[in-house]
C-alpha cells in the first residue's frame, strides 16, 4: 500500500508506477468529490527562491481551496537570504513554522537538500533545469482524464527535447506506463543519449524523427508540444526557420488525424496557432486548470489529510 | 628480482598493484590515507599490461576494508589488491565499482547544490560498463574520470 504521509516529493526518478497511480487517482478523487477542508489546521510554506508566479499561485490556491493556511516568500529579494543567511539555515528555521514546504530554487538539487535538513516534507516546485514533478503529475492526470487510460499510449513529443526538464520527467513517467514514444525535433535539440540509453535499458519502443509530418504515419494519441527557445540558436534566421517548421496549425491536425490531442506545459509563445485553442484537440488549458486538484491531492497526501 | 630492491616487501598490510601510471597519488587521495604509518609509493614501473607504466602503493600495518578498496575501481578498475599477513599473501582481492560514492567525487555541474549550496557530494552507480554515476542532487549522469576527484 503506497503512502505519501510525511514523504517529500522531489523527483520523478523516485517514483514507482504505484506512486504515480496513487497521485493520479487521488487527483481524480479531489476533482470529482471536492472533499471539504482536508487541510484544516495545516500550514503550507511556499518558498520561491526564484520567481514563478503561475506555479506559486497554483499551489497557494490549492492550499486555500483545501481549507489550509499558506505563507511564503515570492522572490529572493524579500528573504533573509538576501542578508546572507544560508539556504540550509533558512530551511531549518521555516521547517518549524509549517507542515509542508513547497520549494522552488534556481539551483539543481536544492529541494532534495532541503528535504534532508528537517522532518518537514518538501514538495519540489522546480529546481533549476532538473525536476518539476508536479507538472508531470498534472500531465499524467490530464491524459488519464481525457483518454481514460495511461497504459500503452502512442505519444509524440515535439520541440526542445535536449534541454527541456518537463520533457525528461514526462518521458521517464510515461515509460513506466509502457508508452510508445515518438520524438520529433531538430537534430541539435534531440533527446540526449543518456535518456535514450535509459529507454533502451527498459526495452521501451521509441523512434526519433526530424519532420513533424512523418509523425502522421504513427497514429499518435497525443502530441506533447514544447517551446524551442531562441537562445539555443546563434542565428535568428535559422531559429525562425526551425521554429516555424514545428508550429502546430490546423494543417498539422489534419496530418496527425482528427483525434490527436495537443498538450503543452505553457506558457506558449507561438508554437501552437491560436486557431487550435477552440478545437476539442486542445488540452493545454485543461492541463493548466488540473494543476489545482493535482497540487491539492499532493499536499493532502504528504500531510496525511488525504490517504 | 630487480623490482624487489626498488619497493621493499611488507610484513603486514595492503598492497595495491597494477595502478596505471601516474594514478598512485590519486588512489591515495581516494582512500583518504594520510598520517597513518608507513606507506610506500612506486611510480612508473615497467609493465606488460600498461605500456606507459604502472604504479604500486603499499600500506603497512593496515588492512583496507572492501568498501575502501572498491573505491579504487573508480579510477583503476584493473588494480590488484593483496592483503599481506606475516610476510605472506593472505588474501587476493577483486574490486568492483561501489554502488554509491560520498565525498570524494565533485559534480561537474556548476549549478548543482553540491557546488552552490554546500550539499554533500554523493553519487549513485548508474552503469558499470561506462563507469557512469548519477549525482544524488542535480541528478545528472556523469562518466567518471580521475579529474573529478575533489581537491578537498
Amino acid at each position: 500500500m503506497v503512502s505519501f504521509k510525511n514523504r517529500s516529493v522531489i523527483s520523478i526518478r523516485d517514483m514507482s508506477l504505484d506512486d504515480l497511480k496513487k497521485i493520479v487517482d487521488t487527483t481524480r478523487f479531489v476533482k470529482e468529490s471536492n472533499p471539504p477542508d482536508f487541510m484544516r489546521d495545516k500550514t503550507v510554506a511556499t518558498l520561491f527562491f526564484e520567481p514563478s508566479t503561475r506555479t506559486r499561485l497554483s499551489f497557494e490556491s490549492a492550499v486555500l481551496k483545501s481549507g489550509g493556511s499558506v505563507f511564503g516568500i515570492a522572490n529572493p529579494g524579500s528573504s533573509s537570504q538576501s542578508k546572507g543567511e544560508s539556504f540550509a539555515d533558512s530551511i531549518r528555521t521555516v521547517a518549524g513554522y509549517c507542515d509542508v514546504m513547497v520549494i522552488r530554487h534556481p539551483v539543481e538539487g536544492a529541494a532534495r537538500m532541503a528535504s534532508e535538513l528537517s522532518d518537514t516534507p518538501v514538495i519540489n516546485a522546480g529546481d533549476g533545469a532538473n525536476q518539476h514533478p508536479t507538472q508531470t503529475f498534472l500531465d499524467l492526470f490530464t491524459i488519464k482524464e481525457i483518454l481514460g487510460t495511461l497504459d500503452g499510449l502512442k505519444i509524440g513529443i515535439v520541440g526542445d527535447l535536449k534541454y527541456g526538464r518537463t520533457v525528461h520527467s514526462l518521458t521517464h513517467a510515461l515509460t513506466l506506463f509502457g508508452a510508445e514514444l515518438t520524438f520529433i525535433s531538430p537534430p541539435a535539440l534531440a533527446m540526449p543519449e543518456h535518456m535514450l540509453k535509459e529507454l533502451d535499458d527498459r526495452k521501451i519502443h521509441y523512434r526519433n524523427m526530424e519532420d513533424l509530418e512523418d509523425a502522421g504515419k504513427h497514429n499518435l494519441d497525443i502530441l506533447y508540444v514544447t517551446r524551442i527557445q531562441k537562445e539555443r540558436f546563434g542565428d535568428p534566421q535559422e531559429y525562425e526557420k526551425v521554429a516555424g517548421s514545428y508550429r502546430i496549425t490546423g494543417e498539422t491536425i489534419e496530418i496527425l488525424g482528427k483525434d490527436i490531442r495537443i498538450m503543452h506545459p505553457l506558457p506558449r509563445v507561438d508554437e501552437i496557432a491560436e486557431e487550435i485553442d477552440s478545437l476539442p484537440n486542445a488540452l493545454y488549458f485543461t492541463q493548466a486548470h488540473n494543476g489545482i486538484p493535482t497540487r491539492q491531492a499532493l499536499i493532502g497526501l504528504v500531510t496525511g489529510g488525504l490517504d | 628480482m630487480d623490482r624487489a630492491y626498488k619497493v621493499y616487501s611488507i610484513q603486514n598490510g595492503t598492497v595495491i598493484d597494477h595502478i596505471p601510471t601516474p594514478l598512485a597519488l590519486k588512489v591515495i587521495r581516494i582512500l583518504g590515507l594520510g598520517n597513518e604509518g608507513i606507506m610506500t609509493i612506486g611510480i612508473g614501473f615497467r609493465s606488460k599490461k600498461y605500456p606507459a607504466g604502472k604504479d604500486i602503493v603499499k600500506v603497512e600495518n593496515r588492512v583496507l576494508s572492501h568498501d575502501e578498496t572498491d573505491m579504487i575501481a573508480l579510477i583503476a578498475p584493473d588494480a590488484t589488491i593483496n592483503i599481506i599477513k606475516d610476510g605472506r599473501v593472505f588474501e587476493k582481492r577483486q574490486i568492483s565499482l561501489p554502488s554509491e560514492v560520498r565525498g570524494i567525487l565533485a559534480c561537474p555541474n556548476p549549478n548543482c547544490a553540491t557546488n552552490k549550496l554546500g550539499a554533500e557530494k554523493h553519487f549513485f552507480l548508474e552503469d558499470r560498463i561506462s563507469v557512469t554515476y548519477r549525482c544524488k542532487y542535480c541528478e545528472r549522469a556523469t562518466v567518471i574520470e580521475a579529474d573529478l576527484l575533489s581537491s578537498n
